[in-house]
This record gives structure tokens, sequence and C-alpha cells, in this order.
């Protein structure tokens, strides 16, 4: 069986700065995964529906205005809702060390800071898929 | 919904509640029986069996041409007219998965995700996943999938294509192939294979410089259609404008709702599915044969290099493998 890692990319909310989203789509692309993309402005409905759609195993959120504390959960509660709780969740972006905790409670498995390099983002990808 | 096993066969309880979960287009379900049968999942068959009907009335629209064409964006504007008439659309969207790491980004959703939220909508990405042609492998049979859901009609969007990627008009009912100005001259216009395909031929970005000189090259090159051929529809629009897009619409509806297409649905399909069998399969068993007696394709390719054989002796070897059945065949009959 031909099994490739899924995994959506996508941008919630009002925030355009999509560098960062676009950049981490394409290292994974390169690791040989399949991307969807999704691009900038979107609702979490759409992300949730999307992802329920493509039927993927990931989705990586990016935000750089601040809004992660209300999106990223946002999108957790409608996977949850919709009975897609174990598509696994990450962010990335402009996120200040003590919002973390509560995003990974809220069911984000990590949450990757400016700085981070793809590789770690693959591993991480990599490991949970093995163990997933 | 629980992860499924890679390798496993489905249990006969699962594979009847997968097949009402794609009668009823619950998306799901639907979503983890199109990714079965993108990964050749070893209960896909039973699945696809089990939905396959040859007298399906569902219409399907092929949307081919080069990459950067507006093919997302009118795949787009179409949604949004069969939306606005409370018909349920489906999208298979394909793009290119890398030769060298197998990955690939799907970005063809970009263009439709103001139909996310809609639940009369389904878009599914695919990676074309080695297969040349401007779909992927598994492109038909996830067809067959979408179009025992509800949806009505399903439109299917191959990867940019150039000039020999045919494969599309095979499998969709209609196929609308979309250029735009500047990407060559009348010669190209001229060239044999995707310029005969067409049911629709777009010229998109008609608010470009150009469009007269791709206008008048494809009319020119449309002389030569035969009598016995329907000539192709040309419609100029603009995606960014809305120019032409009207006439797009009434185009493509009038196609669908003509006699003759979609007559030979059920043949066509049947014989498409079959063929596509043929040479998996045949694939699969000539692999087995040849792993049988060198240990493996390697091995094969190890004999060669150590010039024990060549590969046209390799391949000598299926048709004595071949008489050897047909004389077995004969005896067995004799008996």
């Amino acid at each position: 069986m031909d099994r490739r890692i899924r995994i959506l990319i996508g941008k919630p909310g009002l925030d355009g700065h999509d560098r960062g989203a676009k950049y981490i789509a394409r290292a994974l692309r390169d690791a040989g995964m399949e991307v969807i993309y999704t691009g900038i402005r979107q609702t979490p409905e759409a992300i949730a529906n999307a992802a329920i759609q493509e039927d993927v195993d990931f989705i990586g959120l990016s935000l750089l205005s601040g809004a992660h504390n209300y999106l990223f959960p946002e999108v957790a509660r409608l996977l949850q809702e919709k009975g897609a709780a174990d598509i696994i969740l990450f962010g990335g972006g402009v996120i200040p060390e003590e919002d973390i905790p509560a995003l990974k409670k809220a069911g984000f498995k990590a949450i990757f800071t400016p700085g981070t390099a793809a590789s770690e983002v693959i591993d991480f990808i990599q490991n949970e898929f093995q163990s997933g | 919904m629980a992860q499924i096993s890679p390798d496993v066969d489905l249990l006969p309880s699962e594979i009847d509640s997968f097949i009402i979960d794609v009668r009823e287009s619950r998306p799901r379900g639907l979503a983890r029986v199109l990714s079965m049968v993108e990964n050749g999942h070893p209960s896909s068959s039973m699945i696809l069996h089990s939905l396959y009907n040859p007298d399906r009335q569902v219409k399907t629209i092929g949307v081919t041409g080069p990459p950067g064409a507006g093919k997302s964006t009118l795949v787009n504007l179409l949604i949004d007219y069969w939306r606005k008439l409370n018909r349920k659309v489906g999208v298979i969207a394909v793009d290119p998965s890398s030769p060298f790491s197998g990955g690939a980004l799907l970005g063809d959703r970009v263009r439709m995700q103001t139909h996310a939220s809609d639940p009369g909508v389904f878009i599914r990405s695919m990676g074309s996943r080695g297969h040349l042609g401007g779909l992927s492998g598994a492109t038909r049979d996830a067809l067959e999938v979408l179009t025992s859901a509800s949806y009505d009609p399903v439109l299917v969007e191959t990867v940019g294509v150039g000039q020999a990627e045919v494969e599309v008009a095979s499998i969709a009912d209609i196929t609308l192939l979309v250029l735009v100005p500047g990407l060559g001259d009348e010669v190209q216009t001229m060239k044999a294979g995707i310029m005969e395909i067409a049911d629709v031929i777009v010229l998109n970005k008609a608010d470009r410089p150009g469009i007269e000189q791709l206008e008048t090259a494809v009319n020119a090159s449309l002389e030569f259609v035969d009598d016995r051929t329907v000539r192709p529809r040309v419609i100029r629009c603009s995606a960014q404008t809305g120019e032409g897009i009207d006439n797009l619409t009434s185009a493509v509806d009038s196609l669908l709702s003509s006699e003759v297409v979609g007559q030979d649905n059920a043949k066509r399909r049947t014989t498409l599915i079959l063929n596509g069998i043929i040479r998996e399969k045949g694939s699969d068993l000539a692999k087995k044969i040849i792993s049988e007696k060198y240990g493996s394709i390697n091995g094969a390719i190890d004999s060669v290099l150590s010039g024990e054989t060549t590969p046209y002796m390799i391949g000598e070897m299926f048709t004595g493998f071949l008489e050897g059945i047909q004389e077995k065949d004969n005896g067995s009959k004799q008996d």
C-alpha cells in the first residue's frame, strides 16, 4: 500500500503573512509529504472541513497576528465536533511562551516559535506518524 | 474515526459501513474511502465493486490546460454556478508529485476555499504519484467513488499539462481545455494531442494582450475538424473580470444536457477500468514471475549486468510461459 503522510497547512484569521506557512509547506513537500495548502484568511470551519475532505493526518496552523488563543483552539473544537479529533494538530508563528501550555491543553501537540529549523518540524511529524 | 491499518483487510461490516458513508456523502467516511482507493488498500477493490454502477447518471467534467492557465479559478466559478442551482458538486484536483521526494504541494484548493464551509461541495486533492498523463493512477477509481456519493456534476482538474496529456478525456463525459495568450504561436495549436480532445476550448485571461491572436489560431486549427466529429466550442473569458463566464456555463450546461454526452458512459468506463486492471495486474504478475526466477527485480538486473542474460531474454521468458498455459489448457480440455 502506497501510504503518504498528508498534511494541511493553513492560516486562520485575518493575518496575511504567509512566508512562514509557505516555507514549511515547501519543506514538508521536500520531505516526501503531500501538503494541502489552503492559503490565507481561512475560517476555522473552512480549515476543519478541508482537513476532513482531504483525510489528512496532520494540520499545521500558522499565525503571526496574536489571535492564536482563540483561533487555534477553535479548530481543535470543530475537529472534535466533526468526529475528527484523531487529526494531529500543531501550530507555529509568533506565539509567546506563556500561551503555549493552554494551546497544548486545547489539543496542540507542538507549537513552533520563530527560529525553529524545518528539520525539527519534519522530525516531529515523522515521529508522531510512526507512533500513531 | 479509528485509523485504518494499511495492510489488513477490513471486516465485511466495516466495508458495509464505508459504503453507506459514501452513498450518504458523509465527509469523514467518504474521505477515508478515497484514501483507501488512492493508497491501494487491500479492501478498496471490494468497496469499488460494491459501488460500481454501470448505469451511472452523474455527469463528469474534465478541466485541463497548462500550469497557471486558470483551471482552478474556473472550476471555482463553475462550482459557484451549480451551487446557485442547488446542485451538489464534487471536485478532484490533481497536482504533480515530486519525482525525487514523492512529496507534493497540493495547491488547487486555494482558489476554491470559499466553498470549504459548504456541505454541498466536496473537494479532494490528489498527488499524481508518478503517473503520467495529467492524472494520478487512482483518479479514475476516485471518480467512481465520488460519483457514487450524491455529487452531480463531478469535476476533475488535471495537473498543469502540455501537449500530450489527454487521459482526462477518457474518464470525463466532457472536457474543457483552458488556454491563455502568450504561450506560443499558431504552430502550437496545429499540433496533435491535447488540441484534439476538447469539447470546449476556453480562452482564459481574455483581458491580457495576445487574446486576438490566440483566438484566430485556435479557430484556424479547428477548420480541419471533419464533419464526423463535433467541432468544439471556443469561448473567450476572463475569470478575473467575469467576462464570458455566462457563455461558458451555458455551453457546458447545454453539452451536459445533450443526449450524445455520456451516452457511451457505461461502455467507456467499463473498458477503461478493465484496461487499467489489466495493466496493474499484468505488471504485478510479471514482477512476480521475474522475481520467482531471479529472486527479485534487482536480481534480474544483476543477471543482466553480469552478462548472463539480457532484458529481452527475460521478456522472451513470458512467451514460453504463456505457451505453457495454453498447452495446459488444451491438455485439460482433451481429458
